[in-house]
């Protein structure tokens, strides 16, 4: 190796499933915010109490919906597409992330990861970044974060979606029973998507400040600077 | 070496991110929502959620049935809540004694059918949950003739696949009517009723009297209101825009089942 500071960080199949992810949960929450804009209140319970509403508001600004126009057909078909496309990626990613132990080898937290919350977490506040043999794994706040999106929010989201659909509700009517009815899993999975977007602009911000063209690079190629040499 | 490879790397990033950039701004102003071929490839995933759906449920299973007590006090009407055409409007001043429902197409014994007569047919009462495309939900109390029976006593083709129902609703300026079409898994479902009671009372104009559809495991649009006749279809290609249903030919989608 030339350079024994850069290692190779990301496989192409983590790298292809990442970005077509970035493709359709763009479109899926854009294309979303605007079937939200059809009837812009969320309720909880089985049906819509139209005097009261959990939230209501008058609509997401254009800028952040497609199509920009209030178009809800065009949004569904926008939604549907990508959400297929999110969910075949979404397989691909976990068969192999389990076949290839990616999972159980880069995902999941050792005893060692645990005992280091606390000293992971102050060295996010001081935006102190793992270097060296450290940079070679993710560490626990990263393992934490990716869990909680690829094991909670993401399955989630796609049944709360599904709990909305009345063809599947009449066969699987724990669908409605998980989420405590239709209104309930339409409410659930706004907070789904506002929380994958709450991750990606903290996963952003910390591309940004750990060394944006590293991470750009890694995520790309798959080859990382670590910082320091090893070995 | 190094530099000329760190410069192809950043030119293409940039230009990664340049054509994202682009994607989002086209998206912004509908350009890409408007060209027909990327249209094209987006209804891809509606023979592929119809498919599927399909393919994962049960073609009896019923739509979760509710309580009186959770009966929604204020059901919105979907749709046309007053239609103003003319011969609809005599036939509702007089408490549609006169109207008929005209069955007829791919069936053995067309024929019409007064209100008395229909609920004279095997009928079915229901508390059911009323989704709407644009999100909302609401519960309510319908009865109704179950539209299998009714079939059953016109006798459809075996060519007849899909049933339309025609409407006395105008949509437009131009005066089009209100249609839509359901397949035969739909239409023989225990739960897809022609309603004429909702509540307990005579179906009110806003949600469709004389005659609406029910038909549980899709959205509120499919459920044809203000039904002047029903006609058996092979398929629906030379009706309308040849999409199946007023607001199909105006993009959304034949398959409502999410």
């Amino acid at each position: 190796m030339a350079n024994p500071r850069v290692i190779y960080r990301h496989p192409l199949w983590v790298r292809s499933a990442h970005w077509v992810n970035v493709i359709c949960m763009t479109v899926l929450l854009m294309s979303g915010l605007q079937i939200f804009n059809a009837h812009p209140a969320l309720y909880w319970g089985d049906v819509s109490d139209f005097d009261n509403p959990l939230v209501a508001i008058s609509g997401f600004p254009g800028w952040a919906t497609l199509p920009g126009s209030q178009w809800l057909a065009m949004g569904r078909r926008w939604h549907f597409f990508f959400a297929w496309g999110f969910v075949a990626n979404g397989i691909f990613y976990t068969l192999i992330a389990i076949a290839r132990g990616h999972l159980r080898r880069d995902l999941a937290p050792s005893l060692k990861d645990m005992r280091q919350i606390g000293y992971s977490i102050r060295q996010h506040l001081r935006l102190r970044f793992p270097k060296g043999v450290e940079a070679m794994h993710y560490n626990v706040l990263q393992k934490f974060a990716y869990l909680t999106v690829i094991c909670v929010l993401c399955p989630l989201i796609i049944f709360a979606g599904l709990a909305m659909s009345p063809q599947l509700d009449a066969t699987y009517s724990s669908l409605l029973w998980i989420f405590g009815g239709r209104q309930s899993a339409r409410t659930v999975h706004f907070i789904c998507a506002f929380s994958l977007l709450a991750f990606v602009i903290v996963h952003l911000l910390m591309v940004l400040v750990s060394g944006v063209w590293n991470n750009f690079r890694s995520m790309i190629t798959g080859w990382y600077d670590i910082g320091e040499h090893h070995g | 070496m190094a530099d000329l490879a760190k410069l192809g790397r950043r030119g293409f990033l940039t230009r990664v991110g340049g054509s994202i950039g682009t994607l989002m701004l086209a998206g912004c102003d509908d350009r890409l929502s408007e060209n027909p071929d990327v249209v094209r490839i987006l209804d891809g995933a509606e023979a592929v959620s119809r498919f599927v759906q399909k393919a994962v449920t049960s073609k009896t299973a019923l739509a979760r049935e509710y309580t009186e007590a959770e009966i929604s006090r204020d059901f919105r009407a979907n749709g046309t809540t007053e239609p103003s055409d003319p011969d609809y409007q005599s036939l509702a001043r007089n408490g549609f004694a006169d109207w008929r429902l005209v069955v007829g197409g791919l069936v053995v014994r067309p024929g019409s059918f007064s209100l008395a007569e229909l609920k004279e047919m095997p009928s079915r009462m229901q508390i059911t949950r009323h989704d709407c495309v644009e999100g909302w939900s609401c519960i309510g109390k319908w009865k109704g003739v179950r539209l299998g029976a009714l079939l059953d006593r016109v006798g459809p083709h075996p060519e007849a696949r899909y049933i339309m129902f025609f409407c006395a609703d105008v949509m437009d300026l131009s005066g089009t009517k209100y249609y839509e079409s359901i397949d035969l898994d739909g239409a023989y479902h225990a739960q897809t009723i022609l309603a004429y009671e909702m509540n307990d009372l005579a179906l009110p104009i806003a949600h469709g009297a004389p005659l609406r559809l029910r038909d549980e495991r899709q959205l509120g649009y499919k459920m044809a209101k203000y039904i002047m006749s029903i006609e058996l279809v092979a398929d629906f290609t030379q009706i309308g825009n040849g999409s199946g249903g007023y607001w199909e030919d105006q993009g959304y989608e034949w398959w409502a089942g999410i």
